[in-house]
């Protein structure tokens, strides 16, 4: 196996990270690299005005917003990691930025305020894992039926499901 | 309606009197899978839509944590089954960039062949079924006719006309013939006269034109902020391409233009998507007559990937190869550490988180449809047009319910 990568040409992060850093002073943030992508992990108490500093410095699409359970991840004290993808439309940067939440308190600001193209996928994020996105304006459920209990990604939720499908009320044609 | 009430979503209630509701979908021809919108209209006019999703939800990426990294193609192919072939490939650069593989020159090109298909494909089919959504079935026969040859293509190669499952880990399933070539050539040699007929037929019918100019307009910083990629961001004006701002593949190596608009309404997108079908085939011809030879494994030896299937039926050493690499107690190792990755599918950037634990399998596999994005703008593109113009703008956003919902 060759350890060549097919990565895009090098960009120097040396500029963003000292405009963040003027921008977020007393705001420990944590950078890390890994084939060519620049990661970085915010203190979920100051996500939002992260995020904020972020857009300021350019970067004006969110790409993608998801999270990962890291319950069965092994060597990890968090349970929750909630993931930015961050785009520089004009200069083509990414960026990633993460931010980790536990049980019980899975509450973090809604990035709906900054990017407004959050709006559905912390929905999802939502519908899937159960985090919850304070200030979001439309706050439900996207894909999974409103009254639907479980948060089906999160590692503690069988493949096979819990049963939910077989258990759908049906509504005949006389009742609806 | 007085226009001012167009910009506030929140109506107050005595405006709201007046208003009617209207259920689209789930099942509606214009549709074409399953979506709801829920509109508000005055008369014929929509002050506001909601769209509800979720009714093709099928846990696509739980899945992804089930299966392994090759297992796990036969799903990603369902989810634009548009251009399944796309979303394989994204699926499979996301993977082999989290494993750190270099392809091989010839599976670079392959794949770069089969991604410009598939972006004909696409195209060719939002195109059609939007013109005949909007009352012209002639062009939709020119498109459909067409794209019955990719899918050809696509057999020759792979063995399956639909859901090919044809890209491996660091490789292809099986090598391409000197017979497929062939026909490749034989698209690209007949496709511009095709090209020439459907454009003529849609591009400048009256009809057609009258319907989407001007109709959905998406202006550039909405597209940005709203999270708009590809023909839908391109023709607003953002000339943003990841063949070109981050080359994979072979893209590199093959002359092509960026195809972008200034409109931002249902008009520029087709147009947009119009001129990416030339820019395709353009690079379909470069990249056929350069298509290099040799091993279309990954790897000193071609061992980063699965062996040719005549080696694992033939002989003792390709069987036990085989064998490594589906095992999953032997298979590839794969570093602790989560990559992003995306290539620039036919409805825009579609983009695959992954987080690798060691093993062969995801431990989360977050694909990143274009598909939601666009649809979550859906209701700021249709406030204020007429009732008919719900199947041009939902045409021309190619919304794709499998990815949408996955």
């Amino acid at each position: 196996m060759a350890n060549e990568t097919t990565d895009s040409k090098p960009i120097d992060m040396g500029p963003l990270k000292s405009r963040l850093a003027d921008l977020l002073s007393g705001v420990a943030l944590e950078w890390s690299e890994f084939r060519g992508q620049t990661r970085v992990i915010c203190p979920s108490g100051e996500l939002l005005k992260c995020l904020n500093a972020f857009k300021q410095s350019g970067f004006d699409q969110l790409t993608d917003l998801t999270a990962v359970d890291l319950l069965e991840y092994g060597n990890v004290n968090d349970r929750f990691e909630v993931v930015y993808c961050l785009l520089n439309i004009d200069s083509g940067m990414r960026l990633i930025a993460k931010t980790y939440l536990n049980e019980p308190d899975l509450t973090i600001p809604s990035a709906t305020s900054v990017w407004f193209g959050a709006d559905w996928l912390e929905r999802e994020v939502y519908d899937m894992y159960g985090i919850i996105f304070a200030g979001h304006p439309n706050f439900k459920r996207l894909l999974l039926p409103d009254d639907f209990q479980s948060f089906p990604l999160r590692k503690d939720y069988p493949v096979k499901g819990r049963g939910e499908r077989h258990n759908f009320p049906v509504i005949t044609r006389a009742e609806s | 309606m007085p226009l001012e009430l167009l910009d506030s979503p929140d109506l107050d209630a005595d405006k709201r009197e007046g208003l009617w509701t209207l259920n689209f979908g789930p099942q509606h021809p214009a549709t074409h899978t399953t979506l709801r919108l829920v509109l508000q209209l005055d008369g014929e006019m929509v002050i506001d839509a909601e769209p509800d999703i979720g009714f093709l939800h099928s846990g696509f990426e739980k899945l992804g944590e089930v299966l392994d990294f090759n297992q796990y193609v036969t799903i990603v192919d369902r989810m634009n089954y548009v251009s399944p072939m796309a979303n394989e490939i994204a699926w499979h650069h996301a993977v082999e960039k989290l494993l750190g593989i270099e392809l091989t020159p010839r599976c670079k090109y392959i794949r770069t062949i089969f991604a410009e298909l598939m972006r004909l494909h696409d195209h060719l089919l939002c195109l059609g079924t939007c013109v005949l959504d909007l009352g012209g079935a002639t062009a939709f026969m020119y498109a459909f006719n067409e794209r019955e040859t990719i899918y050809e293509i696509c057999e020759r190669a792979s063995g399956q006309r639909f859901h090919t499952s044809y890209t491996r880990v660091g490789g292809l399933l099986y090598d391409v013939t000197d017979d497929w070539v062939k026909m490749v050539k034989d698209f690209v040699r007949n496709f511009p006269k095709v090209y020439r007929d459907f454009s003529g037929l849609v591009m400048k019918n009256r009809i057609f034109v009258e319907r989407t100019r001007d109709v959905g307009v998406l202006s550039r910083e909405e597209a940005i902020a709203g999270g708009a990629t590809g023909p839908t961001a391109r023709a607003s004006g953002v000339t943003r391409d990841l063949r070109r701002d981050e080359p994979y593949l072979a893209y590199d190596d093959f002359d092509f233009d960026v195809c972008a608009s200034q409109g931002g309404d249902c008009y520029a997108r087709f147009q947009v998507r119009m001129m990416e079908m030339l820019e395709s085939i353009k690079i379909i011809e470069q990249a056929i007559d350069k298509l290099p030879k040799g091993p279309i494994f990954a790897g000193e030896t071609g061992k980063a990937g699965m062996p040719d299937k005549k080696e694992v039926y033939r002989s003792i050493e390709g069987l036990i190869h085989h064998f490594e690499s589906v095992m999953p107690n032997r298979q590839m190792p794969c570093p602790k550490e989560s990559i992003y990755a995306a290539t620039e599918s036919p409805n825009g950037e579609l983009g695959y988180y992954i987080v690798g634990d060691g093993t062969f399998r995801a431990y989360r596999a977050r694909t990143r449809p274009p598909s939601i994005l666009h649809f979550a703008l859906f209701s700021k593109l249709i406030r204020g047009c007429m009732l008919s113009d719900v199947a041009a703008v939902l045409g021309s956003i190619n919304i794709i319910a499998a990815e949408l919902d996955r």
